[in-house]
This record gives structure tokens, sequence and C-alpha cells, in this order.
């Protein structure tokens, strides 16, 4: 696809939202103030896991500001319910998962620290805060349990009741026989155990709400910093207020980044809602970064045990993995899905193993809640396959692009054996254009050359797959899910020709308000600068199921396409009209209505005007106005894919490891802006390397305590923890959407963290390094080499 | 943060006067480390006495064989100063290499050795080149000046003045910093004197910097990268946490000395 017009796809126009977040001009949900607004603020527990045997509010409640106080009781009372969970799991006997209730302030018992007791509402912040800690809560003190490895062993504290042995499901996903004969009969077996670690999102931008009643529409606004305005809604009045829909409006405006830990309903913004009308005045709440750390959903935290079986050559037989995945104390919003739904399907990753058997425990402790992270399940399964296939590899003595290329998936579309069918790609493409670009040709004489340096250099492969563009509704119900996976998209042409659109993919980094301005302006050949694109507001946009998983443009970016062929079909009925001719001799080229093989034609904002001034128009026919609306359901998932290559330097004497090079090779199918493309792909290669050397959510197993609760303890990837990364594209359009696009939001942090945990063991397997845990940290890498040299 | 009270005198006098009186009151220097604890809720002074306004207590002046840092000079000043460059080098990189941009600019040289965190930087820098406190009251050597975990021999009411570094013949100073925090997981600062005698200061290991007998006896013995590297520190000098084991701790100590002496040695 070639740019028709300036700024069109292809071109790499400086984002528009870019002035106004450069500048400060940015609308961000604490910048909300509505007049005669309260404050509130949590009491959040201290404890992993505690009875809670009385709450005294009254100092409290005289303390100055106050304007109420709520505990579990008061929603109690007002029969307020629980947070919903999004996906029923359905374990290997046939049984529904367990579902605990989540209240929105503790009922009883306190499951993790930073669990919601009480909140108070006062005149302002710092008078909410001082009465909180005016709270006298009367704890018994429970044992905790923390560690996914050891918490389902009977004679462990339960964090429910109706959970036993803190399981909420045991799932199994493929073919168990298939995969048990294929290994009974293979030349090898590699074995790996690891645990994939837990992280802490830490969008820029803290959770933050405001929540407003009128008492004269007996309705509710609510601003609230979150990736899918209409899915809050939903969940939020269906669920759990019991509210009508058309009384509750979300309004999501500019938000300071998400990576899924905006996407799930919390407690925090439906309590203040609640309570917006109970005491009949505004309530704002802003999370504070320490309370972020521990409410908002963590993410990953999966032990696992993984078997790759081969025959002599290095193909690959079967695969069997076995994983406890960590919920945390509540089921949050998409959790039951993330470590299964989203996780065994991808086990095929870009080979042809034609046999796989997962099982996944899901397994509740006293942690925050863990739910969907920047990839969701996809690194977590991207993992297990690539290390598993570097370590084969190494153990077998064949080169690790060789091993790789042996097992490419080479005919399309091709069906797994774990339920997903690929509908194309061209792996051989991106493993080839990635070797070239990361010179591997050169790499021995940089490994002598760094070793003169006392620096141990390694190389790391990575050939990812993810499942994106959530997702065909039907086939999504079928496997548990309890909502559509559509997208709505409404192209609003105004009279003077300039176009509003309106879309239910929320923007909170990804650019949407260019990407879709430039797709809209190419197709309807108008001016990029014609285009303006409104997003995250229920009261504004028809419908929306929101930003997750690489969704935006395969899905939203469709549902456009499909509301501007319907503008350009009416606008040819219009144009044959002030044409005087057949509707079906019009045809649409380059922003002008043409009668076919004639020079007559009517530009697109003519058109538009007489749609609005319809003087001469054909009512008798066709009604006025040109503002269409289309829905669209995916008819399967894209399948974005690459290769990465790492290297990195190590010093053996303190552990440090240095990436020092970074090739990503992807194939996102077309792009339509590159630039913004780039940027994602760097954004999640920083993610990946920060899970693979930095990021720990550090729990004290035997008190549940967080240890890593703030940037002290807490290792964020900066700008010196990367190098200068080489990203490259090579394109195979997707074959089921009009734009050909596959996503790019979540390859960066798929592929990346078997890279370099590949290449930092490359570097070291001279020493006998085996395996390094992630995060790689210096500590953990010299532990790594102390063991091996004992 | 609690409400409270805020002074800014525009003298040493006034400012000792005023903590004197005050019964919670705290000084403020840079406020890099206290405002962070208040914010947090970590602190609660009744009072703040802003340093800031005592001319007196800033600047950098050389005075025979040493340089005399006022207690409110910026990590960033010191950095950056054409005297403490010449004069000490090792000193300026210390000072370079204090958390970020925003708290080398706000941060100083008093206020860090005052609350003497276990992992600060400043407090290898001052026992490492023996230097001496000079405060409102008397001037304390650097050994007698550290007193462990946060702990100083300042008395209540006792400000700093300003710090005597005496300049070595050479000096060094090495960090390796923690992956989240930055400060020092370890930090080694090495000095010769014109004497000879070496002193090797420790940051990051144990419960306050400490002086390193072991290294400093290697090194007397030869002052070479090599000598310290051969050092084995015992990891019952060092804590262990979920950043780092003691053992780990001990091993760095070695070879942040081992660095430290090979940047004295240029």
């Amino acid at each position: 696809m070639g740019a028709n017009i300036p700024n069109g796809i292809g071109a790499s126009p400086r984002r528009k939202e870019d002035q106004r977040f450069l500048t400060g001009a940015g609308n961000y949900t604490d910048d909300i103030n509505i007049q005669g607004q309260t404050y509130a603020c949590f009491l959040r527990s201290p404890h992993a896991h505690a009875r809670i045997r009385k709450i005294d509010t009254q100092a409290a409640a005289a303390a100055p500001g106050v304007v109420a106080i709520f505990t579990g009781a008061d929603l109690a009372e007002a029969k307020v319910g629980g947070l919903p969970c999004g996906w029923l799991i359905t374990d290997v006997n046939g049984q529904p998962m367990k579902e605990p209730p989540h209240p929105l302030l503790a009922q009883g018992k306190a499951n993790h620290v930073g669990d919601q007791v009480a909140v108070v509402i006062a005149e302002t912040y710092l008078q909410a805060k001082d009465a909180v800690e005016l709270i006298e809560v009367d704890y018994d003190v429970l044992d905790a349990v923390a560690d996914v490895a050891t918490a389902t062993q009977p004679g462990k504290p339960q964090v429910h009741d109706i959970a036993p042995n803190n399981t909420c499901y045991v799932w199994g996903h493929g073919d168990k026989a298939a995969v048990d004969k294929a290994f009974a009969g293979a030349a090898h077996v590699t074995t790996l155990e690891f645990r994939n670690n837990r992280l802490i999102p830490n969008a820029i931008e803290p959770r933050a709400a405001v929540a407003q009643y009128s008492r004269s529409e007996d309705a509710y606004t609510l601003h609230v910093s979150n990736q899918n305005p209409h899915v809050e809604r939903l969940l939020m009045t269906a669920f759990v207020l019991g509210l009508p829909e058309h009384k509750v409006r979300v309004i999501a405006p500019d938000v300071g980044g998400g990576f899924g830990s905006k996407i799930f309903l919390y407690a925090e913004e439906t309590v203040i809602t609640w309570a917006a009308k109970r005491v009949n005045r505004p309530i704002k709440w802003t999370c504070e970064r320490s309370e972020s750390f521990m409410s908002d959903a963590h993410g990953r935290d999966h032990a696992t045990k993984a078997e790759l079986a081969l025959d002599k050559d290095g193909k690959f037989l079967a695969m069997r993995v076995n994983t406890k995945a960590n919920l945390g104390a509540y089921l949050s919003t998409f959790a039951s899905s993330v470590p299964t739904i989203l996780y065994a399907t991808l086990l095929a990753g870009q080979y042809t193993t034609p046999a796989i058997y997962a099982e996944v425990t899901g397994v509740f402790t006293n942690t925050v809640p863990v739910d969907a992270y920047r990839g969701a399940g996809r690194p977590e399964a991207t993992f297990v396959v690539e290390r598993l296939v570097s370590k084969a590899a190494l153990e077998m003595g064949i080169d690790q692009a060789e091993i790789r290329r042996r097992n490419f998936i080479k005919a399309f579309p091709y069906a797994t054996p774990v339920g997903l069918t690929y509908d194309t790609g061209n792996y051989e493409a991106t493993l080839a254009a990635a070797t070239k670009i990361a010179d591997v040709a050169g790499f021995p004489a940089r490994r002598e050359e760094a070793k003169k340096r006392g620096k141990l250099r390694g190389i790391g492969y990575s050939c990812y797959i993810e499942a994106c563009g959530l997702a065909p509704s039907n086939i999504a119900g079928a496997l548990g899910a309890r909502a559509g996976l559509f997208e709505a998209g409404e192209v609003r042409v105004h009279p003077t020709g300039s176009v509003t659109v309106f879309t239910g993919s929320h923007s909170h980094g990804q650019g949407h308000e260019t990407t879709f301005a430039q797709v809209v302006a190419e197709r309807l050949g108008i001016p990029f600068e014609s285009v303006d694109v409104v997003h995250g507001d229920t009261g504004r946009i028809p419908f929306g199921m929101g930003t997750y998983g690489s969704r935006s443009l395969s899905v939203g970016g469709t549902a456009i396409m499909k509301a501007i062929d319907k503008v350009v079909a009416k606008g040819k009925k219009i144009a044959a009209h002030l044409l005087e001719a057949a509707d079906s001799d019009i045809v649409f080229e380059n922003g002008n209505f043409k009668v076919a093989g004639t020079d007559k034609q009517v530009a697109f904002g003519q058109v538009a005007f007489a749609a609005y001034v319809p003087h001469n128009y054909p009512l008798d026919k066709l009604e006025p106005g040109l503002n269409e609306t289309a829905f669209y359901d995916p008819t399967n998932f894209t399948y974005p894919a690459g290769s990465h290559i790492c290297e990195v330097e190590v010093d053996p004497e303190t552990g440090v490891t240095k990436v020092v090079n970074y090739v990503a090779s992807d194939d996102f199918g077309n792009i339509i802006n590159p630039m913004i493309v780039e940027g994602q792909v760097h954004g999640g290669l920083a993610q990946g390397i920060g899970q693979a050397l930095l990021e720990q959510a550090v729990y004290d197993y035997e008190t549940g305590q967080l240890l890593s609760g703030s940037f002290t303890d807490y290792a964020m990837p900066r700008a010196d923890d990367v190098p200068s990364f080489k990203v490259d594209t090579q394109v195979t359009p997707c074959t089921h959407n009009p734009l050909g696009v596959k996503g790019c939001g979540e390859a960066g942090a798929i592929g990346s963290p078997p890279a370099v945990i590949s290449a930092i063991i490359d570097a070291l397997k001279d020493l006998g390094v085996k395996e390094v845990p992630m995060p790689a940290t210096p500590y953990r890498v010299w532990q790594a080499i102390q063991s091996a040299r004992a | 943060m609690y409400a409270f009270q805020y002074h800014r005198p525009a003298s040493l006098g006034e400012a000792a006067t005023l903590l004197g009186k005050l019964g919670d009151g705290k000084a403020l220097a840079g406020g890099q480390t206290l405002v962070a604890a208040m914010k947090l809720r970590l602190a609660q002074p009744s009072d703040l006495v802003d340093l800031g306004g005592i001319a007196e207590l800033a600047g950098i002046q050389a005075d025979g064989d040493a340089l005399v840092i006022g207690a409110l000079t910026r990590h960033a000043d010191v950095a950056a100063s054409a005297d403490v460059r010449k004069r000490i080098p090792a000193l300026a990189h210390l000072a370079g290499g204090i958390g970020d941009r925003q708290v080398r600019a706000a941060g100083t040289l008093g206020g860090s050795i005052a609350n003497n965190d276990p992992a600060a930087d400043y407090p290898a820098g001052v026992l490492g080149l023996g230097a001496s406190v000079v405060t409102s009251q008397r001037s304390l050597g650097a050994d007698e000046f550290f007193k462990g975990l946060y702990e100083t021999a300042l008395k209540p009411g006792e400000l700093i003045k300003s710090v005597s570094f005496p300049v070595p013949k050479r000096a060094g100073y090495a960090k390796f910093a923690n992956p989240a925090s930055r400060f020092a997981l370890i930090g080694v600062f090495v000095s010769q004197a014109a004497s000879g005698a070496v002193r090797v200061a420790v940051t990051g290991a144990g419960n306050g910097v400490f002086r390193s007998a072991e290294l400093e006896k290697a090194l007397t013995a030869s002052f070479t990268p090599d000598a310290a590297g051969a050092v084995k520190v015992p990891a019952g000098s060092c804590n262990g946490d979920l950043h780092a084991s003691a053992e780990y701790r001990a091993h760095l100590v070695s070879v942040m000395a081992k660095r430290a002496v090979a940047a004295a040695l240029g």
C-alpha cells in the first residue's frame, strides 16, 4: 500500500496527540475537577491474610472535613455486588472454576496486603487520608500463602473456603494421549523448570476516577483512567451496582499508559460511583504510587515444568507443559483466561509440533490479583517454547537458527494442535532478515574481542508468535468468554466534508488519533488534518470493547473501514443524482465520485454538502445526512510473528549483563504508520528486557508482605538499560481484514525475554551454566556462575 | 505529608537557636531524603528549619592542602567544580554519580552525611579521604563522625558547616549501583595520601560506612588493583537482603576496590 495522499497509509506524520501531551495540555482524570467535589481515600489491609473482628470508625467520623465513611458492612447492607470475572474456565472434570466473592470492601476478611477495608470521603484528600489513620481495625492475623509453586499443597493456609487447596481450576488443553505416545518414542527429551517472574505494571499515570451523580437526571458520570469505558460500564452496572446502563456515562479521557492494568473493573471506582449518590457529592479518587504497587493487578507469576520431545534430527514430536499460575487473592476481570486460553493456545509457536498438551492450575494466594499485562499469556507461552527450543538445540548440538528452520510452519493456513488456525506468515523471512541485520556471521569475532576485555558475549534467539485481534465472539463464547469481542466505529461526515470518527478503541499511548485518521483520510481522499478521532466516552461512542491484545487496528480499524464503505456507498447514490447517472456507474477514486469512463465528477465535499443541504437530492429514496456506523466481529485472530536476536555481554566478575545488540524483525502485516509501529516495538522491547533483567515483584512467602513495594526495590527499566534497537519489518498481509493488518503493541514484550535469557546462557555456557532465572539480575547471574564453578 | 511549620533563618546561629527551641524540628538541607520520607508520612517533624538561606554554608574553597566544601553545596556543583575535578577527581566523580540529575541539583553534602544512609555515596568519600567534619560547635574526624545505621556523632541542634577534605596523592571511587534504586549496592572509596597512608571506605555493605582493615593492609603493601582483588572480604561484615546476599556483597567489595584502585592509578 502506498500513500495516495500526504500523510496517508504508509506515511509517518507526527502524532496528532503529541501537541497536547508535550505542551501540558493533556486532560487526564486527575485534571478533572467538579464543583462541590469531595475526595476518597481507602484504608488498606497491612496484613496479607486477616480476619476483621471489628472496625471502629468513630474517631475518624469526627475528624475535620469527613463527609462519610463506608465499610464492607455498609455495602452488604445496600446489597452491592462483588466484582465479576469475565471468563469462565471449565476444569478437566467438566466443573466450573471456583469463583469466590470479590467484595468492593473486605467482608470479614482481608486477603492481601492492600486489600480495601474501608473508604473515607472528605472535603479534601488530606482530610480523608488523616481520617483513614484514625480508623481502628481489630485484625486477627492469619497465616498467609503467597508462593504459587507450593500453595496447592495440602495443609497450606486457605485463601477461600470454596476453593480447597487454593485451587481455582485445573484446566487441560490438547491431546494428552498423543503427547504421551510421542514422548515414549522420542530420541531426545529436553526439560525445563522455571518461574515466569511476577511483574507490576506501573503505568506512569496512576489509576484515578471522578464519580458524579446528578439528581436532576438521576444519572451518573464516571471519569476513569481506563482502557475500555464501555466494558467498565457494562461490568459495573450489570454485575455490581444493578444500574441501568443508559443512566451511567463512563469517560476515559487522556490515559497515561495501561499495558493491560487498566482493562479491569476495580473496586475503587465502583465504590465511589455508588457513594456519589449516597453523599450526593462528586467524589475524586487518585491512587498514590505506593497504593498502585499493592492494588493494580500484577502480571505473569507462573511456575512451569515443560518438556519437548524430538527425533534424532531435531524435529519436534511433542510438547508437554505443566503450569501453576498465580491468580492472586481474587479473580480479576480477565484473570482466569490469561494463563489458559491466551497461553496454552500459543504453545505451537512457529513450529509444526504435532502434539501438545498443557495442564494449568489456577492458584489463589494472599497476593494482589494477577491479570493481563502486555502480552497476557503469550509472553509466558513464548518463553516456554523458545527456551525449550534453544535448550534442545544446545543439548543436541544443532545450530539455533537451523533447529528453528527445520521445524517452521511453511504452508498456510495451518491448523495447530492447540486450536488456532494461522492464516498467513513467513517465518523464514523474518529469521533471515534478523540474522543478516544482527550480523550473526560476525558474532564469533565479536565474542573473541569481548573475551580480551574480560567480558563474555552470548547470542540468543526468539521466534515468537502471538494471537491478536481478540477475537471471533462465537469462538470466545464457546471458550467461556462472558462478553463479545467485536468493535464499533462511527464515521460522521460534516456538511463541509471534514470527518469525525468515533471509535470504541481507546487510545492510551497507541496513537489511534493519528493512525485512524491516516486510514480515513486515505480512504476518503481528504486531508489528514480534516479527520479527528474521538474515543473513550460511552456518551459519544456507539459502543466499544476497548483496547487490549493488540486489537485496535485489526478490529477497531476494520469497524471504521466498514463504516467508510457505507459512507462511500451512500455517497455514490448522492453523486449519481447530482451527476444524473445511474448509481452503478459511479466510482469513488481519490476523493472524487466519478461517472465511470467519463470526466464527469463531483468531489467528496460537494456530496457531503448535498447530504446536509438537500436542495438537489433524491429525498424520495434516500435519507439526508452522511453518518454511518458499523460493528465488526473478526472471523479469526491475527498472528503477528517475528524473529528477535539478542546479543549480550556478561561481566563474569560482577554478573552484570549488558544488552549490546538487539534486532527485531517482525511481521505485523501491512503497516499504516511506520514511526508509530517502531515506537510500539521499542516500548515492548524495553518492557520485555525489563522482565528479563530487572523487574521482580517480591513477596515474603511466610508473611505475604510485598517486599518490592516501591521503586526503591522494584527495578523498572531505564533508558540506559536498553541498547539502540535495530528493528525491521517483513510483510505478509493478514488475509481476513480489509487493511491486512495484524497488530504490533505487544510483540516486543512477547518476543524478547527468551532471547535475552538464551543470550546470557550462551555467554556462560563454557562456564557450565545451563539455566539463569528471570530476572537475570547481576546477583543471580553471579550466583549461577558460582554454582556452575562449584 | 503532615502539616508543619516552615522557618528560613539567615544565619547558622539563628538556625541552631531555632532547632534548640523546637521540639520536633528538623533541619532541611536539599530535602532529597527528608521530604520524600515526609511525603510517605514516615517522618512528621513539627517544624522544618530550611538552611538554604544561609550563605556561609555553600561554596568550595581551597585551604592549603585541603578542599573545604560547604555543607549546603549541591552534588552537581561538586561534580562540576574545576577545583574538585583537579585536586580530588574521585570526589567529583562520586558526586556526579549520586542519584539522578534532579537529586544532584538539590541534594547537599551536609544533608547526605548527616543522614548517613548506609547505601549513600558521600560517607564513603568522607571516610575514605579521612576528611574533617566542621560543625557549628566543633571539628570531628570522619572516623568519629559516622556511628552506624543513620547515626552520626552530631548532637541535637548541632549543624554541619563544612567538610574539609585533605587532598590525597591519588584516590578512586567505584560504585556498584542497586539496579532498582541506584543507591550503592556496594561503593568503595580508596585513597593514598602523600605520606603513603591508605584508606579504604566501604558503603552499601553493612549498617553504615566502614573502613576495611583487610583492604587497607593489602593496599598499603601494594597499591595495585590485583592486591585489592586478591583480598577476600569476610561475608560477616555485610548484609543480605532481597537484592543481594552477604556473600555477593563481600565479593563485590573486593571487585569494586580493585576498580577503585585502577581508577586512582588512572
